[in-house]
């Protein structure tokens, strides 16, 4: 398979940040083509492919547009056989997130009713999506959903589960700082408000409990 | 863990630090031809390609003026303040002087609230009491990208100035901050540097050379610079060609930051790298098999690096010994010799 990704336009490191994304999600055997517009961006897709151990060539196809073809081959040959099986058997199964799909935990209870029964649900829901085919790329929790990534919370065994398996999980950091759970954050990262709505603009899914 | 909750520096600029500087090879090539009054009074001006200018006053003080300034290399802005200020007063310290009076240059950009802008502010004035300078005033403007930096005036007895060009054979050569802040930093941008590297990263930027001058100068130093934008082989080159002679660098001597050898062999090297291996490729021949990865971070453009010094072998091992009191990672890294066939011979 051939697949072409356009880079025009990027600043270093993105071209390269693409490009390992793409390569990661490629076959042996594929064909990446690289579009970018500078020459240093060529020299470091040079680099990255040369380390990957990919057979690379680059060609300036005009004024400001070169494209690096790379084929993809196994992963580095140089990395020990045995770290790779238990690598792949923990975390390393890229199939398995869906790009695009959103959680959103904006409380630390599921639906509206009984608090007792509405904190078992959202624990059976964070364990259901454990079990799921598909894992959301990223999971944000804000509001009294930053309870669910603190210590203390019955959730958190099924977040880091989710986590190690590649899922990114953040907490909204304002919401930590109301509910005084800063230090004790046990899973993912914090972020802020215009990260939030730019993950939630750009989400394909945005599953809400 | 400071939470993130506002809008991140480093999103609103373009190109981190002195991963900004425009290229030597460029800017000595802008400068041609322009007239200029000659003054016996001035003892470093802009034809010497030198950290700074340096003007005598009187038979025992001579002034020392620079200035630095560049986009948020960090997201904190008190600590992109410290980093700014503490990069601005290296200059002094790399003419062998100490930092005095000094000007802020600010510009605000659009998304950066009074609290964000007090902070860098604040970073700046720490760091100036700290080098025992006074921040007098300065300029502030609103503009597109967040710039932050210094204008420094600092003092040194005339007989004392220690210039990039006065390298002699014989010398060693010291350098005191480990390299590779600029692929790092890079590495940071796509998420591939932890952060506990770059921790250690930024509290080497925000520190100032201060102690290493102080060190430096109790003994014989023949010449001096920082290790800023140009990188370790882009100073070493003008150091080499300013002074006459050729430079040895000892490559397995040189501290850097492991991490960064493995960013730089996967692509992940700063525009400014490229641009410095433009300019001082022609001068620099090797000796042995050098992988590309380790020559990157040899022409990485550092941000707030360390002083790279010559002196007379028979002082160097007392000079180091002290140094490294205070200074662990400081190392001998080289020596000079008379010219030879490159200025810059790695081995």
């Amino acid at each position: 398979m051939e697949r072409t990704i356009d880079c025009r336009g990027m600043a270093c490191p993105l071209p390269v940040v693409n490009a390992k994304k793409a390569a990661e999600e490629a076959q042996a055997g594929d064909t990446l083509i690289v579009l970018v517009d500078n020459e240093i961006a060529v020299q470091n897709l040079q680099r990255f492919a040369s380390h990957k151990g990919y057979e690379v060539s680059g060609q300036k196809n005009a004024e400001k547009e070169y494209a690096v073809i790379m084929q993809i081959a196994n992963a580095a040959p140089a990395a020990p056989a045995q770290e790779m099986a238990e690598e792949e058997e923990i975390s390393c199964q890229p199939d398995l997130i869906k790009k695009g799909m959103l959680v959103v935990l904006s409380s630390n209870t599921m639906g509206s009713g009984d608090p007792k029964l509405g904190t078992a649900l959202m624990k059976a829901f964070v364990f259901a999506l454990t079990k799921q085919d598909h894992l959301p790329e990223t999971i944000l929790c804000y509001n009294s959903g930053a309870y669910l990534t603190c210590q203390g919370a019955d959730t958190l065994e099924d977040l880091k589960l989710l986590e190690s398996e590649g899922v990114t999980i953040l907490t909204c950091g304002t919401c930590l700082d109301f509910y005084g759970l800063k230090e004790t954050l046990a899973v993912g990262g914090a972020t802020n408000m215009y990260d939030i709505v730019e993950r939630m603009e750009q989400a394909r899914v945005l599953v809400k409990p | 863990m400071s939470m993130e909750t506002k809008v991140k520096l480093t999103k609103l600029a373009n190109c981190a630090g002195c991963g900004a500087k425009m290229g030597a090879g460029t800017l000595a090539k802008m400068l041609e031809g322009f007239q200029t009054h000659s003054d016996p009074q001035l003892i470093v001006g802009y034809d010497k390609s030198d950290d700074a200018s340096v003007y005598v006053l009187d038979d025992h003080t001579a002034l020392i003026q620079t200035t630095d300034f560049f986009p948020p290399i960090v997201d904190d802005p008190y600590l992109y303040g410290k980093i700014a200020a503490t990069n601005a007063m290296s200059d002094v310290y790399a003419m062998g002087g100490e930092p005095k009076l000094a000007l802020n240059i600010l510009c605000a950009a659009e998304g950066m609230d009074d609290d964000t802008i007090r902070q860098v502010l604040r970073g700046g004035y720490d760091t100036a009491y700290e080098a025992g300078a006074i921040i007098t005033g300065g300029h502030t403007i609103r503009g597109a990208e967040p710039i932050y930096g210094l204008a420094v005036s600092g003092f040194v007895h005339p007989d004392k100035v220690l210039t990039n060009s006065n390298a002699q054979p014989g010398d060693v050569l010291i350098l005191t901050k480990p390299l590779g802040v600029g692929i790092l930093t890079t590495g940071a941008k796509a998420d591939l540097t932890d952060m506990s590297v770059m921790e250690r990263i930024y509290t080497q930027m925000a520190t100032l050379n201060k102690t290493a001058r102080d060190i430096m100068v109790k003994y014989p130093v023949h010449s001096c610079t920082d290790v800023t934008g140009f990188g370790l082989l882009g100073h070493s080159f003008e150091m080499a060609q300013g002074s006459n002679c050729t430079i040895h660098i000892q490559v397995d001597q040189v501290p850097y930051h492991k991490e960064a050898l493995e960013l730089a062999a996967m692509g992940l090297v700063p525009a400014g790298a490229y641009r410095n291996r433009t300019y001082a490729e022609e001068g620099v021949s090797l000796k042995n098999e050098i992988s590309v990865a380790m020559q990157d971070i040899l022409y990485d453009p550092q941000t707030s690096g360390g002083l790279l010094f010559a002196l007379p072998r028979e002082a160097a091992s007392a000079c180091l010994e002290e140094m490294r009191t205070a200074i662990p990672q400081a190392a001998i890294i080289g020596y000079v010799t008379l010219p030879e066939d490159s200025s810059i011979i790695l081995e």
